[in-house]
């Protein structure tokens, strides 16, 4: 241990602690804005770009920056005198006089860090007056650019390209001109970027955001010629209670469904029924898999992949298109939701596809490009119609003056909004894995599973793997979160070497409960865990665990689909993959 | 991608500069040098070819690209034309010579007019300051160059 003192504080600390991390082991929270440390996930961004958390340290020339400097034996650092506090404000009104100053109508307003800053430190006036930078808007299908709003903090280029690989976003240019894009600047949609919308999640202002459709929702629950119905993921269960104040953790299921039907959805569903579904049709495809496998067949692909992240689904079909036929075939629960709403539950209410409005919120970006695509329209008409985040859900509660806190709990509608704690745990990394042992066992093994918890499946390491027991079968289970995890696993596929039978993907740290498109954490990942908890205790707490033995999914097959992987289901709940490693496509 | 198209052998050359590096990420401007004096500037189709067999993003090696001012997209004119910006050719008017080169081709410093026979840029003194100011055309240097005589420079060329 070394001997500091921090504002005429003494304390100890190990070698190789920052200024910053001792400072706040004793009640100092010196500002920052570049940095950003994403603990459970040993993460780290700390360029020291930003210079916000400059300090004085005794004996040294000029500031430190306290998110990247060490202490050292008998280091004095003053985090709040004059000279830091001058340069301080000085660092901050440099950089917000080459800022848009239209935080009312910012669609980061509230939960801006520049503005918490600016507010913060009492920010009044600007005195630098000189010329911005002005770039071109960039809107895709799912995330808008707004560079004008960027501070060059690099945290969207840290999670592009360190945690998934995806490599999308670099700082190109030079001084004043340089700003974060895509090679040759090119739009997003034209990049390879999957929407995954970490950079989003990330982004302390305006610059990275979501496409926002609430308003197209507003105008669908207006319309009285539709009937609009709505599909809620289950992460969304456990984090949405955070935008309005409430304990990260905190289920607001109940809730949840209460201010969807008092916002006027006709019918409140949930994605859950869908998982359901999708363990079904996955489920049943691995078992084919495996059994052809186990009899000798050489030309089955294992390990399988699963595929209801549709973020994964875009890397791979970018990044790996050779080995597009390893993944499932079975489309993501938002779209088997958006498949079955819009045939046997339009048939059963006895109306056309064109009059029935699919919304879903969702606690993911990527979502919002998978509906659009047009794989997943008939006649031009889209299964789901609309994906909204978490984030605008809360806005368009909010909007409506609905006062969440004070509702009561109600249930979802009947027959698509019944599910199981199978489905539930599809919100977190090691969940449709869990999901999928629980059937895939009493089906292969034709014996009743006693305990449904596989806890060596669950947690938050980046690569997990686990051997279950089927009855005398041991099963190869590989699950990784962060799509840079997902790529080492399917290099090893790629090199002959992966032994696993199944894996899962999430491109999300956390999986769902981590998406883009949640509450924002700023760098907190003890909300990832506590989303985790609820989503775990929301399973337990359930009375049905298993998916095939939810009785409204029974229901559908024998009303509707036949059996899993029947012709019908294929056409309504599978899918195919595209080669999307198109060369570069410079934007005019 | 765009509408440039190199040879097959070029690119051959452009693998063997990066194996040559042992495809290391960490020689990335050693291999966009080599590159560029081999093919004259960094298009986007070159930085794909170093993009793949580096295994480096093509987000970061074009951020690399615009950094450094070394480094062009632009291909070089038939006829490069550089002015000389140092203090002596400054002080003797270099900046309307450039200005007159810049209204008769019609292209900003750093660009290439749309035929590829003229490229516009700036230097720093090439030692004949006594014949400030100075403008160079590929190799020829002209000295005591006028705003007036620019046009005559240009006439030079367009005819060759």
């Amino acid at each position: 241990m070394i001997n500091i003192k921090i504002d005429n504080k003494d304390l100890k600390v190990a070698p190789g602690t920052t200024i910053l991390d001792a400072a706040k082991s004793v009640g100092i929270n010196i500002p920052t804005l570049c940095y950003l440390h994403l603990h459970d996930f040993d993460i780290t961004n700390k360029p020291a770009g930003c210079r916000i958390c400059v300090v004085e340290v005794k004996g040294r020339r000029n500031l430190a920056p306290a998110c990247a400097t060490d202490c050292y034996e008998g280091m004095e650092v003053s985090t709040h005198n004059i000279r830091v506090l001058n340069s301080r404000k000085t660092v901050l009104e440099l950089i917000l006089s080459d800022h848009p100053t239209d935080c009312l109508i910012c669609p980061k307003s509230g939960s801006c860090e520049l503005q918490t800053l600016a507010q913060d430190m009492g920010i009044r006036q600007i005195e630098y007056q000189g010329e911005q930078s002005h770039y071109k808007e960039d809107t895709s299908p799912a995330i808008i650019r707004d560079v004008d709003k960027c501070i060059m903090c690099r945290r969207c280029e840290m999670m592009c390209n360190e945690v998934q690989t995806v490599g999308v976003l670099s700082a190109v240019n030079r001084g004043f001109m340089s700003v974060v894009a895509p090679a040759f600047e090119m739009n997003l949609d034209h990049s390879v970027c999957t929407y995954c919308g970490q950079c989003v999640a990330v982004c302390p202002t305006g610059a990275l955001t979501e496409v926002d459709h609430t308003n197209q929702v507003i105008r669908a629950l207006a319309d009285p010629s539709k009937t609009v119905i709505v599909q809620t993921a289950p992460a969304v269960r456990v984090a949405l209670g955070e935008e309005f104040g409430m304990e990260p953790g905190t289920r607001v299921t109940g809730k949840m469904v209460t201010a969807l039907r008092n916002l006027g959805f006709d019918y409140v569903f949930d994605t859950d029924f869908a998982a359901d579904l999708t363990i079904m049709e996955e489920g049943t495809e691995l078992l084919d898999r495996l059994t052809r496998h186990l009899n000798g067949d050489k030309t089955v692909k294992l390990p399988m992949l699963t595929s209801c992240c549709p973020g994964w689904v875009n890397f791979f079909e970018h990044q790996f298109p050779e080995m597009s036929d390893i993944p499932s075939t079975a489309r993501s629960p938002q779209q088997m939701f958006g498949a079955i709403a819009k045939t046997y539950f339009a048939d059963k209410l006895g109306i056309k596809r064109e009059n029935l409005v699919v919304v879903s919120i969702m606690p993911c970006l990527a979502k919002k490009y998978e509906c659009q695509r047009d794989e997943f329209a008939t006649n031009g008409n889209p299964d789901v119609d609309f994906a909204v985040s978490t984030r605008e859900l809360a806005h368009l509660i909010k909007q409506a003056n609905i006062d969440f806190n004070i509702l009561p709990d109600q249930d979802f509608d009947k027959p698509m909004g019944e599910s199981t704690g199978a489905a539930v745990i599809f919100g977190t990394t090691g969940g449709v894995i869990e999901a999928a042992a629980r059937t895939a066992y009493e089906i292969f093994t034709g014996k009743t599973l006693e305990k449904v918890d596989f806890k060596q499946l669950r947690g938050m390491e980046w690569i997990r793997e686990a051997t279950v027991d089927f009855d005398g079968t041991p099963i190869k289970i590989g699950i990784a979160h962060g799509l840079g995890n997902a790529r080492k696993l399917l290099q090893d596929i790629k090199d002959g070497k992966s032994e696993f039978h199944a894996i899962e993907i999430m491109a999300c740290p956390g999986g769902c409960i981590g998406g883009g498109g949640q509450p924002l954490h700023h760098g907190d990942t003890s909300i990832l865990m506590a989303r985790q908890k609820a989503i775990y205790s929301e399973d337990s707490g359930k009375v049905i665990r298993k998916s095939h033995e939810n009785p409204y999914i029974q229901t559908l097959y024998a009303e509707f689909l036949g059996k899993p992987m029947s012709e019908k289901a294929h056409h309504l709940l599978h899918t195919h993959y595209f080669d999307r490693s198109k060369p570069v496509e410079i934007d005019e | 991608m765009a509408n440039i198209k190199i040879s097959e052998q070029k690119v051959l050359q452009i693998e063997a500069i990066c194996k040559e590096f042992n495809n290391e990420k960490g020689e990335l401007i050693n291999v966009l040098h080599k590159t560029q004096s081999l093919v004259g500037y960094l298009p986007a189709e070159v930085q794909e070819i170093i993009s793949k067999n580096l295994n480096c993003s093509l987000a970061h090696i074009y951020g690399v690209v615009t950094f450094y001012s070394f480094f062009t997209m632009i291909p070089k004119g038939e006829f490069p034309i550089s002015i000389c910006m140092g203090t002596a050719c400054y002080v003797r008017g270099a900046e309307k010579v450039l200005d007159e080169f810049k209204r008769i081709l019609n292209v900003p410093v750093g660009q290439t007019t749309p035929d590829g026979k003229f490229s516009l840029s700036c230097l720093r003194c090439v030692g004949a300051c006594g014949l400030a100011p100075v403008v160079m055309v590929g190799e020829k240097v002209y000295g005591r160059v006028s705003p007036d005589g620019v046009k005559d420079i240009i006439k030079e060329y367009k005819q060759a």
